[in-house]
């Protein structure tokens, strides 16, 4: 026998057994979603929630609340009373807490104290890899998305990465509203591309009543965004009478009517004044 | 002095011999450099997830190394039977165990700069930059701490049965204290006398190895620490080494050997 003949028959033997293993990490892969799905089912979803933390604490500069900082007197975390007042409530210029013992105290200068936020471009882009961990290991985690392009269009002025990002968070999530809304504003904001924007904005209004408007406690904060940047979208290209219907239904909504009924008779002005 | 250096180098020499270190330190440099080139919406110049990772690899290795070091020694000696013919010499059982600690320190600080010294060119290959005083300190705080962890598994070796034990449980309360130190007080508020004062006592007692972890500083290029801060962490790492050293003896200087 030719001593080439083995060695081709195990090479061919080799190609195919490689091809077969292709093609069934391929499938597996489809199934299964991705590879942290299938190392690690459904825990990936505390990873990914770890993973957004992660992120948080680099954008406070690694000064970041312990689980045990977060259990309170009243029983509530910071994140859930910032949740309940959907902001993030800051104040520099409060000192920081008293230490409890000397133990405490000297163990401060080990880590990092005071509350900071990261601040230029170099510090900004650090917080991109935690998000982004965070989505592969949960597509579904839209803030993953929203963020992470939010940080890359608005202080990285990497526009294309943004929506590339966002059109992923879509394509794992498309009823998401607050992609939706991400990817209008962007339009609207960096592309000035105005009837991609409409149409975005519109869509995200339209997934907004479908999954929101029966709910006894719907999330009218992201409804009042996408209702905002839409009637400030309309207003900037002339389409007042549009604009004004957007802020009537704003003004329903808002706690500051005030503001939004100022903002309608300036419309209302721009409508009546001789053309 | 002499004998302590001659049985330290000895200690020093096996470990360059021994293939745990180089598999941790193949082990931290591929990993790293498998982060590293992750694309991340095409910016090369992100670097602090990769400082965190470099540096926790860095963290697991020094303790793995020091701990499974130092917890062979006296059982290794005395199964080779190697310790009678050293403790017949005029080595007392006092030199004999500050040589061995000597060692497993010295070997371990060897290991820690030449992680350190990757982590060093790695960052600075990303960032550009080199804050060595900032490396440097880190660099002397992990080393520290690590003295404490060695001269409380060398107390462990002559404690517990054998060494895969008192490497398990030296390796459990590292952890637990880097993990858990700075809470425990916050824990203890929380409870009920008298769990509060037992738990409070326990938090004063404890080496606050903890300390030693600055691998935040490092990563969001925090300033300085202050050089008398870092004076009085080392005047603290060496009462509880010496400590530990001094209970380690009180156990052996009258322990049969065989």
């Amino acid at each position: 026998m030719h001593p080439v003949l083995p060695l081709a028959l195990a090479l061919a033997a080799a190609l195919a057994t490689g091809g077969q293993l292709l093609l069934w990490q391929q499938s597996r892969a489809q199934a299964s979603g991705s590879i942290f799905t299938l190392l690690l089912g459904e825990s990936r979803r505390a990873f990914a929630d770890q993973m957004f933390l992660k992120a948080d604490g680099y954008y406070h500069l690694g000064n970041y609340p312990s689980v045990f900082d977060l259990a309170l007197s009243d029983g509530k975390t910071h994140m859930a009373k910032e949740a309940e007042s959907h902001a993030h409530r800051h104040d520099d210029s409060q000192p920081p807490p008293a230490h409890r013992d000397w133990i405490e105290a000297f163990g401060s200068h080990f880590h990092p104290t005071g509350h900071r936020h990261i601040g230029g471009l170099r510090d900004a882009r650090e917080i991109l890899p935690w998000l982004r961990l965070a989505a592969e290991l949960d597509p579904h985690r839209v803030d993953s998305y929203t963020v992470a392009a939010y940080w890359l269009r608005e202080h990285l002025n990497r526009v294309p990465a943004a929506e590339a990002f966002l059109r992923d968070g879509l394509r794992a999530n498309p009823d998401s509203y607050e992609i939706l809304f991400e990817l209008g504003r962007l339009y609207a904001e960096n592309n000035r591309d105005v009837p991609r924007a409409r149409a975005v904005l519109e869509l995200a209004i339209n997934k907004w009543i479908q999954q929101e408007a029966g709910k006894p406690a719907p999330d009218t904060p992201s409804y009042r965004l996408i209702l905002g940047q839409l009637a400030a979208l309309e207003e900037q290209t002339g389409n007042l009478d549009r604009a004004l219907s957007h802020y009537t239904r704003l003004k329903n909504l808002s706690p500051h009517p005030d503001a939004i009924q100022r903002r309608m008779d300036d419309v209302q002005k721009k409508i009546s004044a001789p053309k | 002095m002499n004998t302590v250096w001659s049985l330290a180098k000895v200690v020093v020499v096996e470990m360059v011999r021994r293939k745990d270190f180089y598999v941790l330190f193949i082990l931290t440099v591929l990993l790293t450099v498998t982060a590293g080139s992750v694309n991340l919406f095409n910016d090369r110049s992100i670097v602090r997830y990769l400082k965190e990772i470099c540096l926790l690899l860095i963290w697991v290795s020094g303790l793995i190394i020091a701990i499974t070091c130092t917890a062979r020694q006296i059982p290794a000696e005395r199964e080779s039977r190697t310790i009678f013919p050293l403790l017949a010499k005029p080595v007392t059982r006092g030199q004999f165990l500050l040589g061995k600690f000597l060692g497993c320190w010295l070997a371990t600080g060897l290991a820690l700069l030449l992680f350190y010294t990757f982590f060093g060119l790695m960052s600075a290959a990303r960032e550009h930059h080199w804050p060595v005083l900032n490396y440097l300190q880190a660099a002397w705080l992990h080393w520290l701490m690590l003295g404490i962890v060695i001269s409380f598994t060398l107390l462990g070796s002559i404690v517990f049965a054998t060494p895969s034990s008192n490497g398990t449980i030296c390796l459990v309360c590292s952890a637990s204290i880097l993990l858990l130190g700075r809470h425990l007080n916050k824990v203890a508020l929380g409870l009920a006398e008298p769990l509060q004062s037992i738990l409070y006592g326990v938090y004063f007692i404890l080496p606050h190895i903890e300390w030693f972890d600055v691998r935040e500083l490092i990563i969001h290029d925090a300033s300085l620490i202050p050089w008398d801060k870092v004076a009085l962490a080392t005047l603290y790492a060496a009462a509880y080494a010496g400590f530990f050293l001094w209970a380690a003896w009180l156990a052996f200087r009258r322990r049969p050997l065989n």
